[in-house]
């Protein structure tokens, strides 16, 4: 198959091949919209999705329970046979005024100027550096992205008795990375005094034998090459060390939104994300964004320390609610053009 | 030459003569790798010996990577003549080497009515050092060049060439130059102590012997104990004291282009702001006395001071997200000055205590020690033509891998660093020992999502080759 991008204009090109992307090319494609393009910086196409090999994924979409790889192939299928060009390994490495994107690839350096463009470039964890955790930087520390893809798409494992940090919803996927992939965690930290996912997390702790410390909180990660112990410090400050050969940092989800924050886009500094209205559409109207890159106000998410906007309740969107943003936002911008004077047709180089 | 990551020493292999040689350098640091590039090139055959899987793993792993001027070194100090002298042949050589320069001068600057009365002094002391070209600004003609600086900025001392440099692609550049010319280098090789015999060393190592007729001892945070085990004394105490950092993102380089020192105190050079090599805005360093000479841990308090005073100074920081923290360990010892000791009895020296201008002063240090053994009679014949490596560019303001065709696929997106680039430095002619001198040497996992994105795919590639590897192994 042709992955590889040999045109220098478009009619919408969308940044990211995960759920949102995919849907909006889709909808954009089964509007009429002539030539889609959707650029993943990847090997393959799919997002974050390719490496949750666990259902449940594509109930909304597809009325199925599929797990996450199977559901990403149905979704890039689609795109694909709806007409939409994905090109692979193409990274945008540069977003200015007039939807002028300037991409990275192994070919070399590309632009391409598009009518539209939509920024779904996704959601990611917070490492540790940016959560200022103390201690020795060994091996073994690392977030549960890092662990489902090393699993599921590399068949290795980075640590085998690690401390997962954490309660989300994504804390119990990294449970359940971990059962699969023969890895005993230690512990379960919470620094609040319940996890924040209550119920799962109870039934899996106990299912997995996998002690939960509420009201805890790293206070210090030692070990030499690799991680050894990590301190907890309880509500008391009372330390206590428990022997591990990992760190788990699970959640605390923040938009990959670097390209927009290297633009001349306005970003939201407390999200993370590019600022839209109501239509998706930033503040270069050229410019949408869909998916998990978003995260406005009202759909609040991790807030780092130093906003000092403690107790906000963490969020991030499941696959299909990404999905059916991409596809609303492809319906709308689809129509947007569609309903404007049609401009001469420019032919492909 | 080079020999690595043999994890499992025999112990049989203790006595194995693994290098005969007329140098004998101790220590991966900037300081050795220096010393062992300027000795090859003067004709001399050199070993490095180090302890770790890799270089620059000891005081050399985190610095500012400024290069200075040594506008305030101590007066007609050794350190000052090195700084000078280091400073002069970096700019001389680093074009040759690809290594990059980013002249981002630098200002003092006060805050406070106290700190700019000590201007004068400053200027003073810079212009006795022979740095003449300092001139003074005015809050408004710094917030010209500056405008993101905050409201308390009074004035600054303009040190126009104070700049910025790759602290490990430099020192490098320096061990593999010595390589190509004949040298060699031995890792996971602690020296353990060593006898003379009136004419030649004989060190022990934990990988074997070697034989060489002068000694540099470089080992750092290590230079009192390995005296101590070789020449059973040492005439200075290492008294380790950390530096952390904070790193933020590269969208911050649009905040300051210009290193902001503070007015220096007895004691330190005090919290830095300054934009790296690698295109991030960091922030420190703390300056704290430990007892560990490996404990580079960082802590969350001190972290997030540097973070508050980061923003007292570049208010718009408070939008940019934190990439990393790092820490550095300086090799002081007790006293201030640079701990230079000669046994020209027994054909050693030590460079000690080399504490917080090392980076800048390393080539001055080797030419000292050039001298040195000249004048204890060692008689080398230097290299005519010697061959000089092209170091890869790790810089962001100039051309980077991928922006080349043909570089096979990114491997770490935020840091932008292609599989072209790993293979070379896997392949090249000092291999990466540990995920951390692979990041060293490319940036990989560097960036700001630290290995979330890429970790699974660099598992994949360096498998079998790290000392300590990503993935391990399965019971
Ligand atoms: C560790 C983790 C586990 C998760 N588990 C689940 C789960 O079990 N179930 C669930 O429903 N949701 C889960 N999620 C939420 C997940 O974000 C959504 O399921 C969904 O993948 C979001 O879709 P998206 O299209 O917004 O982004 P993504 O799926 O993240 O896709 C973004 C794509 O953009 C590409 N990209 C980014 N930058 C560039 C660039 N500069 N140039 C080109 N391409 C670029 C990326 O490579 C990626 O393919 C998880 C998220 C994480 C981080
Ligand atoms: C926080 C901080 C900021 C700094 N900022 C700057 C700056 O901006 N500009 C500047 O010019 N300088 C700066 N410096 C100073 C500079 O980094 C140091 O002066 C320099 O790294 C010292 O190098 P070294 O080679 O002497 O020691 P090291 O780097 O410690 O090297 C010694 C090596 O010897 C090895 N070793 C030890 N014992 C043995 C043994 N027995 N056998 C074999 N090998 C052994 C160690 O593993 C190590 O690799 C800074 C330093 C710090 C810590």
């Amino acid at each position: 198959m042709n992955n590889t991008l040999k045109r220098d204009n478009c009619d919408v090109a969308i940044i990211g091949a995960g759920p949102a992307g995919l849907a909006a090319a889709t909808a954009l494609k089964k509007a009429g919209i002539e030539s889609v393009v959707v650029l993943e910086r990847e090997a393959e196409a799919g997002g974050i999705p390719r490496h949750c090999a666990h259902p449940p994924y594509g109930i909304r979409e597809f009325k199925r329970i599929l797990s996450g790889p199977s559901y990403a192939k149905k979704l890039v299928d689609e795109a694909r046979n709806s007409g939409v060009f994905i090109a692979l390994r193409s990274t945008v490495t540069k977003l200015e005024q007039g939807g002028h994107l300037t991409i990275s690839s192994p070919e070399g350096m590309k632009e391409l100027t598009a009518k539209r463009v939509i920024i779904a470039t996704g959601i990611r964890e917070t490492p540790r550096s940016a959560r200022l955790v103390s201690g020795d930087r060994a091996m073994g520390i690392c977030n549960t992205g890092t662990l489902q893809s090393m699993f599921y798409l590399k068949e290795m494992i980075p640590f085998r008795r690690p401390a997962i940090i954490g309660t989300e919803i994504v804390s119990f996927s990294a449970l359940s990375t971990c059962k699969k992939a023969g890895i005993q965690p230690v512990a379960m930290i919470e620094e609040a005094q319940q996890p924040t996912i209550r119920w799962p997390i109870y039934h899996a702790a106990r299912l997995f034998g996998v002690p939960l410390f509420v009201n805890t909180r790293v206070a210090k990660i030692l070990g030499k090459d690799r991680v050894s112990a990590i301190q907890v410090a309880d509500t008391n400050q009372t330390i206590r060390e428990i022997p591990c050969d990992g760190v788990l940092f699970t959640g605390q989800f923040t938009p990959e939104s670097t390209l927009a924050r290297m633009s001349h886009l306005e970003l939201d500094f407390r999200t993370g994300s590019p600022v839209v209205d109501s239509f998706g559409r930033c503040s270069d109207p050229t410019y949408f964004a869909a998916g998990n890159v978003l995260q406005s106000t009202n759909k609040p998410m991790h807030v780092p320390f130093y906003y000092k906007q403690d107790n906000l309740p963490q969020s991030v969107d499941v696959a299909g609610t990404c999905w059916h943003e991409g596809k609303v936002t492809g319906e709308w911008i689809a129509n947007d053009l569609l309903s404007q004077q049609p401009s001469p047709p420019e032919k492909d180089k | 030459m080079t020999t690595q990551s043999d994890k499992t020493v025999n112990k049989e292999d203790a006595k194995q003569l693994l290098a005969s040689t007329d140098i004998a350098v101790i220590g991966g640091g900037v300081v050795g790798c220096a010393v062992a590039r300027r000795m090859a090139l003067e004709g001399a055959s050199v070993v490095l010996i180090e302890k770790g899987p890799d270089i620059l793993e000891g005081a050399s792993k985190g610095n500012s990577a400024i290069l200075h001027t040594g506008f305030d070194a101590p007066q007609g100090s050794l350190e000052w003549e090195c700084v000078q002298k280091g400073y002069q042949e970096y700019l001389d050589i680093h074009k040759s080497f690809n290594l990059p320069l980013l002249k981002t001068s630098a200002l003092i600057a006060a805050w406070t009515e106290e700190q700019e009365e000590k201007f004068p002094a400053i200027m003073k002391k810079g212009y006795d050092n022979g740095v003449t070209d300092l001139s003074l600004l005015s809050r408004t003609e710094v917030l010209k060049s500056e405008p993101n600086l905050g409201p308390d900025l009074r004035a600054a001392i303009r040190v126009p060439r104070e700049y910025v440099i790759d602290p490990w692609s430099t020192p490098l550049a320096y061990l593999q130059q010595a390589i190509e010319n004949g040298g060699q280098a031995l890792f996971n090789a602690e020296v353990t102590g060593g006898a003379f015999d009136g004419n030649t060393w004989v060190l022990n190592t934990k990988r074997g012997q070697v034989k060489a007729s002068y000694v540099v001892n470089c080992a750092g945070l290590y230079g009192d104990i390995l005296d101590n085990s070789a020449l059973g004394h040492s005439e200075f105490t290492i008294k380790p004291r950390k530096g952390q950092f904070v790193i933020f993102d590269m969208a911050a380089s649009r905040l300051l282009k210009t290193i902001i020192l503070p007015v220096p105190t007895e004691r330190t050079k005090g919290i830095v702001l300054f934009p790296t090599i690698f295109g991030n805005i960091t922030v420190g360093p703390t300056a704290e006395d430990q007892d560990g000479r490996d404990d580079a841990s960082v802590d969350e308090d001190n972290l997030k001071a540097l973070h508050t005073q980061a923003i007292e100074k570049i208010p718009a920081l408070a939008n940019i997200p934190i990439t990393a923290t790092y820490a550095g360990i300086r090799p002081a010892t007790e006293k201030k000055e640079y701990q230079i000791v000669e046994d020209s009895d027994r054909n050693w020296i030590t460079l000690g205590g080399i504490r917080s201008t090392g980076l800048t002063s390393a080539l001055g240090l080797a030419r000292h020690v050039h001298d040195l053994l000249q004048q204890q009679g060692a008689q080398f014949k230097a290299l005519k033509s010697p061959s000089i490596p092209m170091l890869p560019n790790l810089a962001e303001h100039l051309p980077r891998d991928y922006e080349t065709p043909g570089y096979g696929e990114i491997v770490c997106h935020c840091e932008m660093v292609t599989k072209r680039e790993i293979d070379a430095v896997m392949e090249g002619p000092i291999p990466a020992g540990s995920l951390g001198g692979l990041k060293r040497r490319t940036r990989v996992t560097m960036g700001r999502c630290q290995g979330f994105y890429c970790s699974a795919r660099l598992a994949e590639i360096t498998q079998g080759k790290l000392s300590e590897p990503l993935g391990v192994e399965d019971e």
